[in-house]
């Protein structure tokens, strides 16, 4: 069945958005990330504008945040206040990452900016977390168990504050930090940041495991909530069917991808999203580096 | 002064010896929800009022042309090792979508000199004004511009599509794709004998948006803020409800 989508002005099938959502939903639910690093390049590769596909997105994974933050809730595995610190960060991010997207729209490059950050973040991340992950099955067979670092110069900073549910007493620098950059990767990217957002909460702030997923969760609700109303209030690219499709498929997938999860061992869980993390990034920088059959591409007029 | 008007009478009488009446199969494309791309039946016969001309045969061209809009071309280039737009080029107006059918062979239906009076053939709707100053060799991008669309369907050349009965009666089919933009498309039919444009005969398609669709636009475009505001509704209920109905299912 096609469906015509009134921004985009494309006409695609909508089972094929359902079942992208439901695919992207199944892997979110798995691994707690938002699953819009993988959603927005597979927008891409079906022909949405990337400007659409982007800002769309960041609608999407309102959705399936909010789904995932009430669940959080009811564990009382959230820490609202690190959440709040992390926000105010994230929402000056968000502010300055659709400022350069759209400057870099009038210069022509805002492809390459989002396929270059897609590829160095996700080469990154992916990379840091199979070895993470090889290191943690290594030492679940050898017996000994991980052992967390207590102190280390984030601890040195001013400004302390003391966050009860993550049991933490820190500088509120750090999180800020963290917040900026995430949400200007968020405007960008048109991803929630979770797969960065995780990983820096663990290594970086110290915090728990178990309170990371539903705090991250949270505060990617209102950044991608606000780069939403940026990207519609600025660019007009938020396409409603294109969100509903894919939020209808992705809220469905979610919950099947926690059952799933449920019954694989931790390690393996990142093991695999690692692989799919690197997976994804080669395929992209693949796109980057080998000679592409069509030189020339149009698009809207405007700057150069 | 009579004398004028009569001798401009006599000089207009061979252009309209022979004149286009149309038909169109739909004079109005409405863009719904489940818009599928939708096809154009184009007939129409040749009124004469002088016996046929009998020294070279009559044919038709038909053309529809999707609103003209600025666009950029680019080129990508290989700079430090990955794959870059380097080179852009502003077109002042190319139609979103173009399609001409012809009742035989281009080189037999149309010279050189009246497609450039009449912008008929497809690089000739493509207006490129001061695209020197940007590019050094434009025609490529105006090439690439045209492979492009043509790939996609948008710009399609269908040589011999027009259906000539007896030189009076033709009928055409034009296909128009799924990924239509709004606005009047401009519907045109020119009758050449020798390569010479000896009638000619416009009229337009409106192509709009209905609907939900319609809806959704003016929304997006006139209150973007309700816009947005809405699309977070509509996503914090869907991630509600989702929540909530696993919820029921699992303690039922």
């Amino acid at each position: 069945m096609q469906i015509y989508l009134p921004i985009a002005e494309v006409s695609v099938n909508a089972f094929l958005l359902l079942g992208l959502g439901g695919m992207v939903g199944v892997l979110s639910g798995m691994f707690g990330v938002g699953g819009g690093f993988l959603m927005t390049p597979l927008l891409f590769f079906i022909g949405i504008p990337p400007a659409v596909a982007v800002a769309t997105e960041a609608n999407q994974i309102v959705a399936s945040s909010f789904s995932g933050v009430l669940a959080h809730l009811r564990r009382k595995t959230v820490d609202l206040k690190m959440g709040t610190v992390l926000l105010v960060g994230g929402l000056i991010g968000a502010a300055l990452g659709v400022w350069v997207f759209n400057y870099l729209k009038s210069l022509g490059q805002v492809d390459l900016l989002v396929k270059l950050c897609y590829v160095v973040f996700l080469g990154i991340i992916g990379a840091l977390m199979f070895v993470e992950s090889l290191n943690a099955i290594r030492k679940t067979r050898s017996g000994s168990a991980p052992k967390r670092k207590k102190h280390n110069w984030i601890h040195g900073l001013p400004f302390k504050m003391r966050f009860r549910t993550s049991g933490l007493y820190i500088s509120v620098i750090p999180p800020v930090i963290v917040g900026i950059l995430v949400g200007i990767l968020a405007a960008i990217m048109g991803v929630g940041g979770g797969f960065i957002m995780v990983p820096a909460m663990i290594y970086l702030l110290g915090m728990p495991t178990k309170v990371v997923v539903g705090t991250s969760l949270f505060q990617i609700i209102f950044v991608t909530g606000f780069t939403t109303l940026l990207h519609a209030t600025t660019n007009y690219t938020v396409d409603m069917v294109l969100a509903v499709l894919l939020l209808i498929g992705g809220v469905v997938g979610a919950q099947i991808g926690t059952v799933i999860g449920a019954k694989l061992k931790a390690e393996q869980l990142r093991i695999l999203l690692a692989i799919m993390v690197l997976a994804v990034c080669g395929k992209l920088a693949l796109d980057l580096l080998i000679q592409p059959s069509e030189l020339f591409s149009i698009g809207t007029a405007g700057g150069h | 002064m009579r004398a004028i008007l009569v001798l401009l009478l006599l000089l207009a009488t061979p252009l309209k010896a022979e004149e286009v009446v149309l038909g169109l199969s739909r004079d109005q494309v409405s863009i719904s929800t489940n818009f599928d791309g939708s096809e154009v039946i184009i007939y129409g016969a040749i009124k004469r009022e002088v016996p046929i001309p009998q020294n070279e045969p009559i044919q038709v061209i038909v053309t529809i042309s999707g609103p003209q809009a600025p666009i950029t071309v680019r080129r990508k280039d290989r700079v430090l090792g990955i794959w870059v737009n380097t080179d852009a080029m502003d077109v002042s107006a190319a139609p979103s979508f173009y399609a001409i059918s012809t009742s035989a062979p281009w080189q037999q239906v149309l010279n050189e000199a009246d497609d450039l009076r009449h912008n008929v053939s497809i690089p000739r709707r493509i207006r490129s004004i001061g695209a020197w100053s940007q590019v050094a060799n434009p025609q490529e991008f105006i090439d690439a511009l045209v492979r492009i669309r043509m790939a996609n369907g948008l710009y399609v050349l269908d040589e011999g599509a027009v259906d000539l009965r007896e030189s009076t009666l033709f009928n055409t089919a034009i296909q128009m794709p799924a990924n239509l933009t709004e606005g009047e498309y401009a519907t045109r039919v020119f009758l050449t004998r020798g390569g010479k444009v000896v009638s000619k005969y416009e009229t337009s398609i409106e192509v709009r948006k209905v609907g939900l669709e319609r809806w959704l636009y003016n929304l997006s475009r006139q209150q973007p803020l309700v816009y947005g505001l809405l699309s977070l509704a509509i996503a914090i209920a869907a991630g509600w409800g989702a929540s909530a109905a696993f919820r029921l299912m699992r303690s039922g």
